[in-house]
This record gives C-alpha cells, sequence and structure tokens, in this order.
C-alpha cells in the first residue's frame, strides 16, 4: 500500500465515521470514546514495537482526565483543557519512563501495573478532594469562548477526536518509520545488537513511552470533555486490559489497527449489552477470543487478507 | 530483520490498489444502509399517545452490586407485567428495557443515549450506583427525557445541581443514616464509645461522614474508637474483628453491603463479636434471609427507608401482602429494599403519568410535560406514600429496628420499630446535608415516634 492510499484510507475512514455518526446520533458518543481510547492504544501499539506491554497505560488516560476535569474548576476552555491534560500526561510519563525502561518484558508490564494501581488508590483514598468512586464533574465547557452544549457539543468533540486520530496516526506512522522507531524494533529483536550499534535503548524506549503517554494524554482529555464524569474506574487495571485488548483486536501491525480495534471494541460492547442485558460479557469475550484465535493479525490484518485474496481469485 | 515500516510490511504480495478502493466503497455503502435505519428515532415531546411506553431501567446485572440489581429488575418484571395485565397506563402498555450497569459510568452514559435516541423510550429509570446518577442527571436536562433515579443514594445530586427531568422517588443517604443514628441514641443513649467499619469507597466514606456529624451534633464527647475502611470487594474481615474484639467500643457502625455485610456478619457471630458491642448496620434489611440467624437479637437495622415485608403499619396492608406473596412465588425469596424502590419508581411514573393528563384534560403529555408532573407528586409506596418535593428529592420515611429471633423465620426479623417521618430526617431544600447535620439539637430526641414491637 502506497502512502497516498494510506492517506485516502484514512481520509475515508474519517468521513466514514462521522458519516456514521451522523446516520445514527447515539453513536456519537460511542463514536468519540472509542476514539479517545484509539488515541491510548497508539502508545500500546509503539511499545508493543519494542515487544514491551503496559499494562498500566491507563495511568496516563485517568491522569489526563482527572487533570482536565481539576483544570476546567478554573479554565472551562476545552482548547486550554487539551494541552494541559496531555502536557501534564507527558511529564508524568517523563519521570515514570526514567525507571520503568530499565525493566523489559513481564517487570515492565508489572511496573506499569502497579504505578496505575497507586494512582488509582490514591484517587480513591484523597475522598474528600476527588470524591473518590463517585468522581468528579466537569463543569459546562466552552471550545474557542463558544458554550459546549447539546449537538454542538457531541459534533465538536467528536471532531475534535478524528483530528487528533488522524494527527497522531500520521505522527507514529512516521516515526514508526523513522531511526527512532526503527531502534524500537531493535529493541525487541536484540537489545545488544542496538548497543553495540551505539544507539541507547533506553533513551530510545523513553522516547517512546513519553509519545504513548501524551497521546494517552490527549486521550483522557477528550474522553473527560466527552463523558464529563471522571471516577477512578479510568485508572482501575482492567481499564488498562481493555487498551491492550483493543491494540490486539485491532492488529498491532498497522496505524489503523488502534482505530479499527477500538471502534470495534466500543460498538461489540455496546450491540452485546443491547442484545443481551445480562450476558454481553460472553458475547465481547467470545468475540476477542475468535479474533486471537483465528485472526493474529487482527482485524486489520483480516480485512488485509480478505482484499489480496480477492484480487487473486 | 524484518522491514518494520508498517505499511509495507503488511502491504498485500500482490498490487491492490483498485481493489482496496473497491472493497472500502463497498464496505462505506453497507454500513452507510444500515446505519440510516438507525435515525428514524425522532418526533419526540409531541404529545402523540405512543403504541407502547417503552422504559429504560438501568441496573446492575453483573459485579458485587448485582445482589440488589437482579431482585430490582425482577420486581420490574413482575410490576411490569401486573400494571400491562391491568391495561397499562390510559391504556398503552409498558415495555421494560433493562441496561447493565456493570461496566461502569462511560459505558452507562452512552447507553443512556442509546435508550433515548434509538430505542426512543419514554421514561429512564437510572442508577443503582451514585456515580451513574451524578452522570445522568445533567444528561437528563440535555436529552429532556423524563428520568427517576431510583435506588442510587448520593444527596450530592439535588443538594449541588438544579434538575427539571430528574428526581428522586426515593430517600436519600442523609435520612438513611441519620434515622439509625437517633434510633441508636433513643435506644442506647449511654454509650460511649464508636467504632466504624466501611467498604473504601465514596458510600462508606460519606455515610461515615454524615454519621459522625450527626452524632457530635447530638451527642458530643463520644470516642471514636476506630475507623476502618477495608478495601471494596474484600471478603476477610479477620483482621478488622481482631482490632473490634481488642478496642471494644460500645459501638460498631457499618453500611456494609451485599456480599461483604454477610462475610462481615459470619465472622463477627463466629468470633462473638456481637456479644461485646452492639452493631447498627442500616443495609441489613438485605442481607437478612442470607445470613440467616447468623445475625443475633438485639442489634440495630435497617433497610435504606421504610421497606420491610413485615411492616407493622403499613398503609394497605393487602397490598404489601400480594406484593410479597406474588414476589416469593415467582422468585423464591422474600423482596428486599431494592424490589421497594422499584415499586416507587413504578408507582411515580404511573402517578405522574395520570397527574400530567388530568391536567392536560386527559390528551397525552409531551416529555416536558410529563417530567412537570413528578414536581410535588405523591404517589403511593408499598408501605405508606412518598412526596417529591420541589427540588426533585423524594421524602421518605424510614423504618429502623432491632434484630430478634423467632421460630416462624429462620432469619431475624425486626422489633421495636420506628417509622421515623421523612420531614424530620430530610435535609431541608436548599440545604447541603454536612451543614444541615451540624445544626441538629439534642432535644430532637424526645420528639421521636414511639417504638412498635414485633407481631407474629
Amino acid at each position: 500500500m502506497t502512502r497516498t492510499q494510506e492517506l485516502l484510507l484514512a481520509l475515508l475512514g474519517a468521513v466514514l465515521l462521522l458519516a456514521l455518526a451522523w446516520a445514527v446520533p447515539w453513536l456519537r458518543f460511542v463514536l468519540t470514546v472509542a476514539l479517545a481510547k484509539s488515541l491510548a492504544v497508539f502508545g500500546i501499539l509503539l511499545l508493543l514495537r519494542a515487544g514491551q506491554v503496559s499494562f498500566g497505560h491507563a495511568l496516563y488516560l485517568a491522569l489526563a482526565a482527572y487533570t482536565a476535569a481539576f483544570t476546567a474548576m478554573l479554565i472551562p476552555e476545552a482548547l486550554i483543557l487539551l494541552p494541559v491534560a496531555a502536557i501534564a500526561s507527558a511529564l508524568v510519563g517523563l519521570v515514570v519512563g526514567l525507571f520503568v525502561v530499565r525493566y523489559r518484558e513481564i517487570f515492565f508490564g508489572m511496573l506499569n501495573l502497579a504505578l496505575s494501581m497507586v494512582f488509582y488508590s490514591l484517587l480513591e483514598k484523597f475522598y474528600s478532594i476527588t470524591h473518590g468512586t463517585d468522581g468528579m464533574r466537569l463543569p459546562p465547557l466552552r471550545f474557542a469562548g463558544i458554550p459546549l452544549e447539546g449537538e454542538f457539543q457531541g459534533w465538536v468533540l467528536l471532531i475534535l477526536a478524528v483530528v487528533l486520530a488522524l494527527g497522531f496516526g500520521a505522527l507514529v506512522r512516521i516515526y514508526l518509520a523513522s531511526p527512532m522507531g526503527q531502534a524500537l524494533a531493535g529493541i525487541k529483536t536484540r537489545e545488544t545488537r542496538l548497543e553495540f550499534l551505539g544507539v541507547p535503548a533506553r533513551r530510545v524506549l523513553l522516547a517512546a513511552y513519553v509519545l504513548a503517554a501524551l497521546m494517552a494524554g490527549c486521550g483522557g482529555a477528550v474522553l473527560a470533555m466527552t463523558t464529563r464524569l471522571v471516577t477512578p474506574a479510568l485508572a482501575y487495571w482492567t481499564a488498562s486490559g481493555e487498551l491492550v485488548f483493543i491494540a490486539i483486536l485491532g492488529g498491532a501491525g498497522s496505524v489503523f489497527g488502534p482505530v479499527i480495534g477500538a471502534v470495534a471494541f466500543e460498538l461489540t460492547r455496546v450491540y452485546a449489552a443491547a442484545l443481551v442485558a445480562d450476558a454481553w460479557q460472553l458475547i465481547l469475550g467470545s468475540v476477542l477470543l475468535l479474533v486471537i484465535l483465528f485472526a493474529p493479525g487482527g482485524l486489520w490484518g483480516m480485512g488485509k487478507a480478505l482484499l489480496s485474496r480477492r484480487k487473486i481469485a | 530483520m524484518q522491514k518494520v515500516t508498517p505499511g509495507a510490511a503488511l502491504a498485500p504480495a500482490v498490487p491492490s490498489s483498485t481493489i482496496s478502493r473497491r472493497g472500502a466503497l463497498q464496505a462505506a455503502l453497507g454500513i452507510g444502509s444500515l446505519a440510516l435505519t438507525g435515525r428514524s428515532a425522532s418526533a419526540q415531546g409531541a404529545g402523540q399517545k405512543p403504541a407502547e411506553i417503552k422504559v429504560g431501567i438501568a441496573t446492575f446485572l453483573s459485579g458485587s452490586s448485582s445482589v440488589f440489581g437482579v431482585p430490582g429488575k425482577q420486581a420490574a418484571e413482575l410490576l411490569f407485567d401486573q400494571l400491562n395485565e391491568q391495561g397499562g397506563i390510559a391504556g398503552v402498555k409498558l415495555r421494560p428495557i433493562f441496561i447493565d450497569e456493570g461496566p461502569g459510568v462511560d459505558h452507562f452514559t452512552g447507553e443512556y443515549r442509546r435508550l433515548v435516541q434509538s430505542e426512543n423510550v419514554q421514561l429512564i429509570f437510572a442508577g443503582i450506583s451514585s456515580a451513574d446518577c451524578l452522570a445522568c442527571a445533567p444528561l437528563s436536562e440535555e436529552m429532556k427525557r423524563p428520568t427517576i433515579l431510583w435506588d442510587c443514594g448520593t444527596q450530592r445530586v439535588f443538594e449541588e445541581g438544579k434538575y427539571s427531568y430528574a428526581y428522586r422517588t426515593q430517600a436519600n443517604a442523609t435520612p438513611e443514616v441519620l434515622a439509625p443514628l437517633l434510633y441508636l441514641l433513643k435506644s442506647k443513649p449511654d454509650f460511649r464509645s464508636v467504632a466504624v467499619m466501611n467498604q473504601d469507597y465514596a458510600w462508606g466514606r460519606d455515610s461515615w461522614d454524615i454519621f459522625r456529624t450527626g452524632l457530635n451534633a447530638l451527642k458530643p464527647g463520644v470516642r471514636v474508637a476506630a475507623e476502618l475502611f477495608p478495601r471494596f470487594g474484600a471478603t476477610d474481615f479477620s483482621t478488622e474483628v481482631t482490632r473490634l474484639l481488642a478496642l471494644r467500643p460500645d459501638v460498631i457502625f457499618s453500611t456494609t453491603w451485599g456480599g461483604e455485610l454477610d462475610a462481615f456478619i459470619r465472622q463477627s457471630a463466629d468470633r462473638k463479636l456481637f456479644e461485646r458491642s452492639t452493631f447498627v448496620i442500616p443495609l441489613a434489611e438485605s442481607s437478612l434471609e442470607r445470613v440467616g440467624k447468623a445475625l443475633p437479637a438485639g442489634h440495630i437495622i435497617g433497610a435504606r427507608g421504610d421497606h420491610w415485608f413485615l411492616h407493622p403499619s403499613p398503609r394497605d396492608p393487602a397490598l404489601l401482602a400480594k406484593f410479597t406473596e406474588d414476589y416469593r412465588k415467582r422468585f423464591n425469596v422474600y423482596p428486599i429494599y431494592s424490589t421497594h424502590h422499584m415499586f416507587q419508581a413504578v408507582s411515580a411514573m404511573k402517578a405522574a403519568y395520570e397527574k400530567a393528563m388530568a391536567a392536560k384534560g386527559g390528551a397525552w403529555p409531551n416529555d416536558a410535560e410529563l417530567a412537570a408532573a413528578f414536581r410535588g407528586l405523591t404517589f403511593p409506596s408499598l408501605t405508606s406514600s412518598v412526596t417529591i418535593r420541589e427540588d426533585g428529592q423524594g421524602l421518605e420515611n424510614q423504618l429502623i429496628g432491632t434484630s430478634m429471633h423467632t421460630d416462624k423465620y429462620n432469619f431475624a426479623v425486626m422489633t421495636d420499630m420506628m417509622s421515623f417521618p421523612a420531614e424530620m430526617i430530610t435535609t431541608p431544600v436548599g440545604q447541603k446535608s454536612i451543614d444541615w447535620l451540624k445544626t441538629l439539637k439534642p432535644d430532637m430526641l424526645d420528639k421521636l415516634p414511639a417504638t412498635v414491637p414485633y407481631k407474629p
């Protein structure tokens, strides 16, 4: 697939999503949430390229969401909340990254998990500040000074999410093709060789980690502005597991994977819940299991395989 | 080493430019045609009589809170069936659509939108979880759809916001905790120390805050022996029981519920903690049948309202008896408080429709007219009646009693019951609960109602 084709496909996907949101108004919210999560999954994708799985990536999503909630009490302006939350998330990502990049594989995953659970507990324990599990409400927001209300809010946030997903998708695509991205794959294959080439593996991983935190931060800010209620559940380990799941579901081979995975995940969950309110977990689980068993390349890989087979036929 | 450029790595062996584009277009058409069927939901609020009244009901169908959620759902099924047998509301049949609160508040808000915009429900009953209620009250305002907060407890909803589409058909945390406190002060006035053992989440913290504030106002100088907040979902309370045995507080307050309360009661009973301290357990009614006689006599129990299948003075004894009997026959357990809350939501819905139609001369009300009918509405509950105040909060009495054992039931029942009138224990409109609790005076205890013993 050439670069132009990828670009066309991405734009087509964006138009499709917007058309779907127009056709089915209640899906606007679900799609915005899905895209917000896909921003965090881009980070999982980066780390997966280095062979590292973070089981605590939801930490950055939740951190940004809470940063947005606290900042919104002072400045309820979406265009300020987004960068503030993203930068806060990236800064924490830098500090945490400085020591987690010393670890690999299971230790990397578990350390991240532990930190996200520490943050979860803090949100719960500082009850008088965060209202614990009841969560914090965001006040009504503005976008470039215009109050965000009703339909307008839904569209603004969805378009914002689409733009962010396109932008970060392109960035990740370029990043992975660059020497920094190629070095990530080097960490996965044989880290020692990378060091012999004079490339510091930790710094390569740290850069990816901070970028991942930044993207999750953007996702968290969009999520907070969309649901307008943030709860500690955002930082719980199951939320991180969900992100890893989306990455696998969509396919870790391409930047299209996270978006396809997130949209498919949210839609499956919503439709399964609508179909059978008390056994939706069964449907969701079966779908994910089938994908893992029969389509190891994820939905993206499956789609590609289908298209190429038809061409041969 | 494999080449890792993402596009290149996955590109099929054969160039597929035309196919991928055509495939994508076909997919687009497919999704588009599917999606357009969903855009039919509109024309709401016109005030036409619908073919059926769809009611979205959010309840816990998975997770630990399903101990309340599933009985709530069962009660809704029973009540909607009975209502439909009687011809529905003004000849229109009703259909409940259940959604699960289990996956959390993000999922719930998405489901709320789906119920309104896709299923086009007339009303929504939302929420056992307080977080869900806090999230959906502003949403009801935005979507202009009448919403009944049917079970959640947080007092913050109406103290921190004003809504014209969201109403609560039961009490909130403040009266639910203040009533057992008053009962304790009246029945055991000489206690000197208290310990708390609550789940570590919003309700556990909030309820202790209410209890402690009320206690400081009504009986200052009580020593707090311990504040124990084991993690939410804990199953082993041996550490807590050991500490409570060692500290010997006169009173142990616990708003724990569900499986955790069952475990705490059983573990306390095994180690004779009940013999050393008086327990105040405001949510014990929902665990009575499960723990059986492990809960000894002489401890203070409540039911988040005046809910009790053996209520000493129900407004309509036949109604309560019939509901209890029907529910038992169908589900083989005694109804607990969440089934009463569901009854109240259904009862309020029926009364509001009737009120709104009467005001419109028999014509079908639109959303705004239906929502407005809830304000100031008085509707029957299973045991008395509930009135919705001007701020949307329901005024509901509270029944508190002391546990006792009889031969008739193989679990503890309530005796020396006190039914607290709602006005006395509910935070007045426009005030914050914690500030109001600080203004309480000990002479309040002289005005309490008389106790009623258990009648076999």
